[in-house]
């Protein structure tokens, strides 16, 4: 009979598996990622790598040593350590954070505009005492555009209606709104000294959030040639609520990594943040084996750096508020090791 | 590394091997916090203070971002900002 292991779920829960069910788990979760992705499976040898770190009893698991890759945190500027200023240095000093982002706990850049002075005045006060690069973090989140959070017909109550055009035009114009408040957050923010902007969970409303974010990037860019731009995603595949937007030809709804790796480039950024969400009724295994398989064509053809979004839900990593250590480090190792992610 | 992906976009390895070059440093020594903690300190450029371990007399935050911008030769955004803002030519 065979030994049974201890992992868990993709809820975070501990589970006991034997290596040949972990072994089931890792080939299923690579075939449902390439079906839903049309990527290719992962070979053979990637899979016995995946189960040499799954089956492992250790409680830890880390990358050889010179594979290590930069730690990107994004949301670290919490009020944790008494102020989000604080918690940068906390971050930077203590968690080997080798880069730190402020953000404003209404993580988004519309309601960040209305406290714009007070978000520029911190970020000023902390580039002063932070070495590592500091950005400023938020959510194009085109949602509060419409109503009643915002002023623009609500698409979401068009739709089902059946009035397509209207929730199209709605889309397009909370769009323009969208980048202006970006843009104009992004010019505060660099003129206050930021390293950068993390424009996180694009794409979190569909393809009109997407197509916000990188007018808003492509802006940024021709204004600021220096800016860092992060575009890190929602999920693994753009919604199409519209579904007919497109970026320099490309058609955003239906896209996977590898194509919004594209567009991303396109518009400006200097890095992009895949998203793959789990599935918390599958184990960290099946989540991390489909994770890979649906990122690996972005890595691999990407030309800039690539940081995969690994914590609470995303990457493999289980969607728990409090992701245990021993689930988070062997997410992290294999994201490392198969895709040759450029940071997490 | 972390600030030539953010300002130039450079793929990990480019910016290992470009931060080493700019160092005179190995790869490995990248990664180890021995051999960091003397490089930074060699170079200004900015070591962790904790309790037991404080530099007074070497360059702080944005002092050592100054020294980081040379060495690596790329913009840092806040040191521009502070040169603007101090009247600091250069």
């Amino acid at each position: 009979m065979e030994r049974r292991i201890a992992t868990r779920l993709g809820d975070g829960s501990f589970i006991e598996l034997t290596r040949s069910e972990i072994e089931a788990d890792l080939i299923a979760g690579s075939e449902f990622g390439a079906k839903r992705s049309k990527a290719a499976v992962l070979g053979d040898d990637e899979i016995a790598h995946l189960l040499d770190i799954f089956a492992s009893e250790a409680k830890f698991s880390a990358v050889d040593l010179g594979d290590e890759v930069v730690l990107s945190f994004d949301g670290c500027g919490n009020a944790d350590a008494g102020t989000p200023v604080s918690d940068v240095i906390l971050y930077q000093n203590h968690h080997g954070a080798d880069s730190v982002e402020l953000w404003h706990h209404d993580y988004s850049y519309k309601a960040v505009k209305t406290v714009l002075s007070f978000e520029t005045q911190a970020m000023k006060d902390a580039q002063m005492m932070v070495v590592a690069p500091l950005n400023y973090g938020a959510m194009p989140d085109l949602g509060r555009y419409s109503m009643p959070d915002g002023p623009i017909p609500n698409w979401s109550e068009l739709l089902p209606l059946g009035r397509i055009d209207e929730a199209r035009a709605s889309q397009v114009e909370a769009g323009t709104h969208a980048t202006r408040d970006m843009v104009h957050v992004a010019g505060a923010m660099l003129e206050a000294g930021a390293d950068g902007l993390d424009f996180d969970t694009s794409g979190a409303a569909g393809d009109g959030d997407l197509l916000a974010t990188l007018n808003a990037v492509r802006q940024i860019r021709a204004a600021w040639p220096d800016a860092g731009i992060e575009v890190g995603m929602a999920g693994e595949c753009v919604l199409g609520m519209h579904g007919e937007l497109e970026f320099e030809g490309r058609r955003l709804a239906g896209m996977w990594p590898k194509d919004q790796l594209v567009v991303a480039t396109a518009a400006g950024a200097t890095i992009f943040g895949p998203a793959v969400n789990v599935n918390t009724t599958k184990s960290v295994a099946w989540n991390v084996a489909r994770a890979c398989t649906i990122v690996k064509p972005c890595t691999a053809a990407a030309t800039i750096p690539v940081h995969m979004n690994a914590g609470m839900g995303v990457g493999g990593v289980p969607m728990s508020a409090y992701p245990p250590t021993d689930a988070t480090a062997r997410a992290s190792r294999a994201l490392v090791d198969i895709l040759k992610v450029d940071g997490l | 590394m972390a600030r030539m992906q953010i300002t130039r976009g450079m793929r990990l390895t480019q910016a290992k091997e470009y931060v080493a070059g700019k160092l005179g440093c190995s790869l490995r020594d990248l990664a180890d916090p021995v051999a960091m903690h003397e490089i930074r300190g060699e170079l200004g450029l900015g070591r962790i203070p904790v309790q037991d371990l404080t530099y007074p007399n070497e360059p702080g935050a944005l002092e050592a971002k100054f020294h980081i911008a040379d060495v690596l030769d790329v913009p840092i955004n806040s040191v521009g900002c502070f040169r603007r803002r101090a009247g600091i030519d250069g």
